[in-house]
């Protein structure tokens, strides 16, 4: 453990891991938003609406997570211009959360649409049969219920977003798998050690989070 | 026994799901406060009628008008017609996610914009009108069906509606229940609302009905009150309804 012990080597560890959850807070933030947005779109009246969350969903969940990364530095940054930051590494991280916002986001629709299919049909017209719009239908009785059908799925996405956080590290941003490839680099003779440090500590994280989110799920239930 | 205008009137309508021909050329009057029962085989188009008068089912022809109004497309208009069209399903549809009491006052709150306070002590004034005021803070399936059935009838009042329509209310009811239900709609009739009724329950055409619709094959093929129908059934068919269901 002699390379925790180097207070360097240890500020790159904690540094690492402290842009995983920033990434993975604001994309979660972001991805559930425009998923719950997309699957209202998914289950409208409206064909063009439908379109275009077919559309979202097909296109992104159908590309590799790293070749929309590399498109949001190489495309929106580099060739398009989009400057989010004047710091490099906020820059970076940006780009690294709309990339893995639109990605998840596709997910989030998905679990939130298999949700709605939960809610019997029976009770949105009842809902239109009292008077409220498309739209409040969605809001006031569809989407809590369907929520609540999909936590459970929704912390496997958290779970997911938040390794997939890593990909970040290939435009630059020095998160936790960057810090530990530089470390095994510089520390030949510990190269396991630093592997299962690093593969620990996300286990540390991860484990806890799926378990409240069964906790959730139970808790949330709505009975039947 | 007397009916007013019409409220509820159908004229030539015409509905098909694919090749079958649901409603064919029904043409329908309901006056204000008249309680009219609908029976019929089943696949007869009686479910179908009674969902297109609030548009839960869109028709391929003729008109329909309710209080002088024809019917409108979909949007804001048609919410408006639909908050005063009370409807009750046969399997309930409460909003299982929330209470009893809120499943009474969603509707007055969110699309009258009446105030919370106001809606709650109508709701739970129309909770102890059909007998279960106890079960206010409780959840739809902690209830049981004929109470389920109750509170929704009490959500369908609580928009003050100029008409009520019953979608085979008592058909998911055990036996014990639809006894229930039917004294709270007898008590409905009584207070002059205007119902369209699709039932099975011939004992509450009976007694509780100005008239009865017999529906066969998508037509309507009688239109009687209900001691004249039932006496004297003018069509093979309706007779032919009849004998199979009032032998048992």
């Amino acid at each position: 453990m002699h390379v925790f012990a180097d207070p360097t080597n240890l500020d790159a560890y904690l540094s690492g891991f402290l842009w995983i959850l920033k990434l993975t807070g604001a994309s979660a933030v972001l991805a559930l938003v425009l998923g719950v947005l997309l699957a209202a779109f998914r289950v409208s009246p409206v064909p063009v609406l439908r379109a275009v969350g077919a559309a979202w969903v097909s296109i992104f969940r159908n590309t590799p997570l790293t070749l929309i990364i590399f498109f949001c530095f190489f495309g929106l940054y580099s060739t398009l211009g989009l400057r989010l930051s004047d710091d490099l590494d906020r820059n970076n991280y940006w780009l690294g959360v709309i990339g893995l916002s639109v990605y998840t986001a596709a997910f989030v629709c998905e679990a939130v649409r298999s949700g709605v299919n939960t809610v019997p049909a029976g009770q949105a017209e009842a809902a239109r049969a009292i008077g409220l719009t498309f739209f409040q239908t969605l809001r006031i009785v569809i989407l809590p219920q369907a929520g609540r059908a999909v936590v459970a799925p929704l912390g496997s996405v958290l779970i997911a977003l938040c390794k997939n956080a890593t990909i970040v590290g290939t435009i630059g941003l020095i998160e936790a798998s960057s810090v530990m490839k530089d470390l095994i680099n510089s520390n030949g003779d510990a190269v396991i050690a630093i592997f299962l440090v690093f593969a620990g500590t996300f286990a540390a994280i991860l484990i806890p989070t799926g378990y409240f989110f069964g906790w959730l799920a139970n808790r949330l239930a709505v009975k039947r | 026994m007397t009916t007013g205008e019409p409220l509820i009137v159908l004229d030539g309508v015409n509905k098909h799901f694919g090749p079958l021909h649901v409603l064919n050329d029904v043409s329908l009057s309901v006056g204000k406060g008249e309680v009219v029962v609908v029976i019929g085989p089943s696949g007869s188009g009686k479910s179908t009628l009674c969902r297109a008068i609030n548009r839960l089912e869109p028709i391929d022809s003729g008109t329909i008008t309710f209080d002088g109004t024809p019917l409108p497309a979909e949007g804001k208009a048609l919410a408006k017609l639909r908050s005063e069209v009370g409807m009750v399903f046969q399997s309930f549809n409460l909003f299982a996610h929330k209470t009893i009491l809120e499943n009474v006052t969603l509707g007055p709150v969110k699309v009258r914009k009446e105030k919370p306070a106001a809606a709650r002590e109508r709701g739970l004034a129309l909770l102890d009108r059909v007998g279960i005021a106890n079960q206010a803070e409780k959840y739809p399936a902690q209830l049981s069906g004929g109470q389920q059935q109750r509170a929704a009838i009490a959500r369908a009042l609580a928009m003050q509606p100029k008409a009520m329509l019953f979608d085979e209310p008592t058909s998911a009811l055990d036996p014990e229940m639809v006894g229930e239900v039917l004294d709270v709609m007898t008590s409905l009739a009584r207070d002059g609302m205007t119902m369209v009724v699709v039932t099975h329950e011939m004992g509450f055409a009976r007694h509780a009905a100005n008239r009865v619709i017999f529906m066969a094959d998508g037509r309507l093929v009688e239109d009687a009150p209900p001691t004249e129908f039932f006496a004297n059934p003018r069509s093979d068919r309706a007779r032919d309804f009849l004998s199979k269901i009032l032998t048992h």
